[in-house]
């Protein structure tokens, strides 16, 4: 590959710099790759998507044929940070966590910071997601997010913006520890080049962290999931498995005098920790939704005597809304006394009726989110949508603008994929998982999701994005 | 463990058997159709349908029986609940429920045979050709068996793995000897009866046990007590009874009473059996009442430690 011509980048590139030269950091890495036959990324691409294909990692679409599974694309160029990077950007990402998991004490207890007027209280109480159970419900270390999902992007200038947090369920860590299994059985020797951060840790980390979450020594833990028809069931399977715990479904689980017993072929075997991987809403049908199977009857009585923890804690939701986002700055001041580390992006609330008459006129240019939305389902990005959709979003909005926040359209920076016609840049966001027991545990790096349709910004799998691998550098200086 | 997993993983095993089965069955049953002066080709062929009890099923949708038909039936006929195709579905469906609880190369092996079945699904069993086809299940069975011994530790999952393995098994044996031998009394030719029970034992793996013991011609009553009372043939239901009586009281717990007895008196009566009883009574008769005591132990074993509900 000795002739390897890039296009120059438009916004702000991992790899290149605006000269189209290689990043100090990629530089052992190009090193190789110019020395690679042609052929190989090819072979390679082919051999990962059998792999894949024959290990069965895999997720489930909705609205496809039941139990229809398709891979994640998945793109051998590493996505690659500095060490230093990623050490600023850690402190700011553990920093947010702490912060909102003191909020979420704070809101189901005392609520000092309704109190203190920096929050609206019906934007809290009245928010869907606030769960009135959990009120005065004092949980192991006061952690309510256990786990949690923090979707970063970089903007035109190379600048680190928070997208959203993500403090219910969120998905994709799977995908972090097999692509890396997968670049190492590829190309075992890059990994000798380079200093990479291990992620394969990971699930003992979350193992100590979900045992943490526990009222007493020794738990049981268990991982709930909705069964084999949900879009992460490869995850749930694959993490029960690599922490060596049960994968439990809900009929699995039964309740008895306020404790949560399993179904095992030896008799009734008590159960201390729920790892769930089911919204709140199904998790009790005596207490949420009463048409739920996928819960357990007497859950949450068991859940608020203290003899079963849920992590996430239930009733998480309220703190990743997306209407609650614009406030987490002034959480982290409110509650740490510090200033924000990481910035979030700028938001327009359309429930604020200035806002919602700027939104409306510039509509072009800016991107529409629905406050609960999720899997990057309704949303417009103005500067790409037809007219119609633009009309479309603009009666929602007037409909229904509780429902809504705007943001400007970043440019997202852009990192190199392998395509058939040759190297060429899409953008890309990163998901760190944050571990919160009694201490913050993180592995470096996280999900890297790729949009791989030329210009496209929706890196969702749902909507067919792409993964690589992240490579965090345990050393700035690379050989 | 848990309920539910511990019958994802039996049943697994009881879909995975049963491919392997059928289609030694209709390897045999394919051969001897084949054979110039069998006079009823079609008879070897519709046995299988009886062995199976599907022949209803099969008339309903295809009509008369012909041999093509059957082939397709039992093995690429997605309609079929108990062809091939359907086996390995829901088997490698269980895999994937559990696949927490088995290995990853057990996964691997269910999982790329069931991507190399729908390739083969669309290209017919004429274009692979029928024998070919059988000798691939045979050989994707013998790999997955492997993989499961050579991998997976030995507890519960393995247990119920294996429970699953001989209580099919046990059935499937039963039954291919049952219908043979009805068959066989109906024709009487000496030629085609020396093809009929040799294919029986190629289809179960034992005619090489066969010579070695009794190193005779081969007759209906050394072949009912190679299958039915010998210790040491792994098809046979005394070995597969004997699995069963290690397996069931080796599993944890105090569970299933019921079960671990209807599996003991079972296996002493094939321990301490003798063929010539069995004639006495009637070989058809013999199998027909194994076959009920293989059901209510099935049963049992569900009852007592596989049901989700308490």
């Amino acid at each position: 590959m000795k002739h390897v011509s890039i296009p120059r980048p438009s916004g702000y590139d991992e790899m290149l710099n605006p000269e189209a030269r290689v990043r100090e950091h990629y530089g052992s890495y190009w090193n190789w790759l110019v020395r690679q036959p042609a052929s190989l990324v090819e072979r390679k691409r082919k051999e990962a998507e059998l792999l894949f294909h024959r290990v069965g990692i895999t997720f489930n679409v909705y609205g496809e044929a039941k139990g229809r599974e398709r891979l994640i694309p998945f793109d051998t160029l590493p996505r690659i940070i500095p060490a230093s990077e990623w050490h600023a950007l850690e402190i700011g990402i553990r920093q947010r966590v702490e912060a909102l998991n003191l909020f979420l004490h704070d809101i189901y207890h005392d609520q000092a910071i309704i109190k203190a007027g920096l929050i609206p209280a019906e934007q809290i109480l009245g928010n869907a997601q606030y769960q009135k159970c959990m009120e005065g419900v004092d949980l192991p270390n006061s952690v309510y997010s256990h786990i949690s999902g923090v979707d970063l992007i970089k903007d035109g200038n190379g600048t680190w913006f928070v997208l959203e947090d993500n403090l219910r369920t969120p998905s994709g860590v799977s995908y972090m520890i097999e692509n890396r299994r997968m670049m190492m059985r590829l190309f075992p020797e890059l990994f000798a080049d380079h200093l990479v951060a291990p992620v394969d840790h990971y699930p003992s980390l979350l193992l100590q962290t979900l045992k943490e979450s526990a009222h007493h020594a020794d738990a049981h833990v268990v991982v709930l999931t909705p069964g084999r028809y949900n879009s992460a069931y490869f995850e749930h399977a694959f993490l029960a498995q690599q922490m060596g715990v049960e994968l439990v479904e809900g009929a699995d689980l039964f309740t008895k005098d306020d404790m949560v017993y399993m179904r095992t072929t030896a008799g009734p075997q008590k159960v201390d920790v729920i790892y769930r991987r089911v919204d709140d809403a199904y998790l009790d049908p005596t207490t949420f939704r009463e048409d739920s199977t996928l819960g357990v009857p007497g859950l949450i009585n068991a859940y608020r005597a203290g003899n079963v923890s849920i992590s996430n804690a239930v009733g998480t939701g309220v703190a990743d809304d997306k209407s609650i986002y614009p406030y987490v700055p002034d959480m982290i001041r409110f509650y740490l006394d510090q200033d924000p580390i990481l910035q979030n992006v700028p938001t327009w609330q359309c429930r604020d009726k200035k806002s919602l008459d700027h939104v409306l006129t510039n509509l072009h240019e800016l991107v529409v989110k629905e406050v609960h939305g999720a899997g990057g389902y309704g949303m417009l990005i103005g500067p790409t949508a037809s007219k119609d959709e633009i009309e479309r979003f603009r009666a929602l909005l007037k409909k229904n603008p509780d429902h809504y926040i705007a943001q400007p359209t970043l440019s997202l920076s852009t990192c190199p994929i392998f395509t058939a016609q040759g190297i060429a840049p899409r953008h890309i966001d990163l998901r760190p998982y944050v571990l919160s027991g009694r201490e913050i545990r993180m592995a470096s790096g996280g999900l890297t999701r790729v949009a791989m349709q030329e210009g496209s910004l929706i890196v969702n799998s749902s909507q067919g994005g792409g993964t690589k691998d992240t490579w965090v550098l345990e050393a700035d200086d690379v050989k | 463990m848990l309920s539910r997993t511990a019958s994802e993983l039996y049943w697994l095993s009881r879909y995975l058997e049963r491919a392997e089965n059928t289609a030694r069955m209709l390897d045999v049953a394919w051969h001897l159709s084949m054979i110039p002066f069998s006079i009823t080709a079609r008879d070897e062929i519709a046995a299988t349908l009886i062995i199976s009890g599907c022949m209803e099923d099969y008339e309903e949708r295809y009509g008369a029986v012909q041999v093509h038909n059957v082939l397709h039936f039992f093995t690429l006929d997605d309609e079929n609940p108990v062809s091939i195709y359907n086996c390995i579905r829901c088997a490698r469906e269980n895999a994937h429920a559990v696949r927490g609880r088995i290995t990853a190369e057990m996964w691997e092996s269910i999982n790329s045979t069931w991507i190399e079945l729908q390739e083969m699904k669309q290209m017919g069993l004429l274009t692979i050709g029928a024998s070919d086809f059988f000798d691939w299940v045979k050989n994707r069975s013998h790999l997955y068996r492997g993989a499961t011994y050579g991998t997976i530790m030995r507890n519960d999952a393995f247990r119920f793995l294996r429970v699953g393995t001989f209580v099919e098994r046990a059935d499937n044996t039963a039954r291919i000897l049952d219908v043979k031998h009805q068959i066989s009394d109906v024709a009487g030719n000496a030629a085609v009866e020396y093809y009929r029970w040799s294919a029986l034992l190629r289809s179960v793996g034992a005619y090489e046990a066969y010579r070695e013991i009794y190193s005779d011609s081969i007759t209906t009553e050394n072949v009912a007590e190679l299958l039915i009372l010998s210790a040491e043939v792994p098809r046979s239901l005394r070995a597969c009874m004997q699995m069963l009586c290690e397996l069931l009281p080796a599993i944890e717990g105090d569970a299933g009473k019921n079960a671990k007895r209807l599996a003991a008196v079972q296996y002493a009566r094939l321990q301490y059996g003798d063929v010539r009883h069995i004639f006495d009574l009637g070989l058809h008769e013999f199998l027909t009442d194994f076959l009920r005591r293989i059901s209510e132990l099935a049963e049992e074993i569900n009852r007592e430690f596989l049901e989700v509900t308490k």
